[in-house]
């Protein structure tokens, strides 16, 4: 099983990368990890002519702490996320989601950048990006555009990333001292994609909920921000009632496909399972 | 399509190529340079058979590119074994009956290889959580996570 003919291209700069994907078009495609785009070129899903290996350019890697955001390469890997103590310490919620995605292997060759601009629904860090509030860095011929999480995501392999554009970084504002955090993932078996996953941020305020994020993967075309179970917890006493109202509102959002990891009635009551234990763990760790 | 040369280390040793872009490293290995140790078992990254270490990472060599590896550093199970014997590992997979059939031991090994440098005293939970991209079907894993860490133990005591 190997992919069809195409000319292989190792850029050493963004600049490089860029001239190569003006020249070629969209008969050429990104390399990142390429645990995504390998295995859909073998089966012939994707048979570009060209494709541009981001892997030789050390610009696109790196975890860094600049003001009050943390900015991270778009070619940094899952495992390298896992092991940053930066990350640990100010962005908890991104190592523990990082941890549960595929299996060791493919964490070190997984990256951010491919995760987030691939589109899939199925991937993690889209939706841990939507309740960080991140923004993408996004260059093209024409420049440099900053875009937010939230809007990025259009439909299934649909984003706003343009096809002459590469994902350099992404950046994240540290969320204040003592919000709470969980990733909550159902699935099948290591290296499975979630059957219903849920990422949610929480701070705590006088024994009421101050603020909530809520986001879903894999049960609908894009991401999903919960909007309406996160309004309904705010002000609120952070109680089983209102986890579980919360969860009905954000099952009331999901239209999952049915595949081998279920029929979309499971998958919508494995969200509100998700997003209530995921509510649960970010108030227990909320200070 | 031109074919293209690259060049990497494979065990030590400088190794050069003439590959279609398109080639997979796991061919490369096995059909090209003769080192049949990484098996190809699902072709689809999920098995974890085909694991060679390039670069100091643990990858699936059915899911990267032989382009991808110029001036990389490859090491296979072939390049384990010591000039003294067999690699701590390896006599551990033996003394631990760490194996049946053998067709995942290659990966696991090398694998196992990687963990221990990052993590030279792993608790049974991190064995089995950073382990779980390798899949056997006859073994189980209990004597597998045995073996790594009869391994880790052994490879404390007589440091390289």
């Amino acid at each position: 099983m190997i992919p069809s003919q195409f000319e292989y291209h190792a850029p050493k700069s963004i600049p490089d990368a860029l001239n190569l994907l003006g020249k070629f078009g969209d008969t050429a495609k990104l390399l990142a990890g390429g645990h995504s785009l390998l295995p859909m070129m073998k089966l012939r899903f994707a048979e570009p002519a060209h494709l541009i290996d981001l892997g030789k350019i050390a610009e696109l890697k790196g975890i860094a702490q600049v003001g009050n955001e943390v900015r991270i390469g778009a070619m940094t890997t899952e495992n390298e996320m896992i092991r940053s103590a930066l990350l640990a310490e100010k962005i908890p919620l991104l190592a523990e989601a990082a941890r549960l995605i595929a299996d060791p292997q493919v964490r070190y060759k997984g990256t951010i950048g491919g995760d987030i601009s691939h589109g899939d629904p199925a991937n993690d860090h889209p939706a841990v990006m939507l309740v960080l509030g991140a923004s993408f860095v996004l260059r093209g011929p024409k420049g440099e555009r900053v875009l937010p999480a939230n809007g990025f995501f259009l439909d299934t392999y649909s984003t706003q990333m343009q096809p002459d554009e590469i994902m350099t970084e992404i950046r994240i504002p540290i969320p204040p001292a003592g919000t709470g955090w969980c990733y909550s993932k159902l699935k099948r078996k290591t290296g499975d994609f979630a059957s219903a996953a849920a990422a949610v941020l929480l701070r705590m305020q006088g024994g009421s909920v101050a603020e909530v994020q809520i986001a879903l993967t894999n049960l609908g075309a894009t991401p999903l921000k919960a909007s309406a179970a996160e309004a309904s917890l705010r002000g609120k006493p952070p109680n089983d009632s209102a986890f579980a109202e919360a969860a009905r509102l954000a099952m009331s959002i999901c239209s999952p496909g049915e595949d081998q990891r279920g029929n979309a009635e499971y998958k919508t009551a494995m969200a509100g399972e998700m997003t209530q234990r995921a509510l649960r763990t970010a108030q227990s760790r909320a200070k | 399509m031109a074919e293209q040369q690259v060049s990497f280390k494979l065990n030590g040793k400088a190794v050069g190529v003439s590959v279609e872009a398109r080639e997979l490293l796991i061919h490369t290995l096995r059909e090209r340079l003769a080192h049949t140790g990484p098996h190809i078992g699902c072709e689809t990254s999920h098995c974890g058979a085909c694991t060679v270490d390039v670069d100091g990472m643990s990858v699936k060599s059915c899911t990267v590119l032989t382009v991808q590896c110029q001036d990389a550093n490859v090491l296979t199970v072939e390049g384990l074994e010591q000039t003294a014997g067999l690699h701590a590992l390896q006599e551990a997979f033996h003394q631990e009956h760490a194996l049946q059939c053998g067709y995942c031991t290659p990966g696991m090994i090398t694998r196992a290889y990687r963990l221990l440098k990052e993590t030279p005293n792993p608790t049974e939970e991190e064995i089995r959580y950073w382990m779980a991209g390798n899949l056997c079907r006859c073994t189980g894993y209990q004597n597998i996570v045995k073996a790594v860490q009869s391994a880790a133990k052994q490879m404390a005591a007589t440091p390289a």
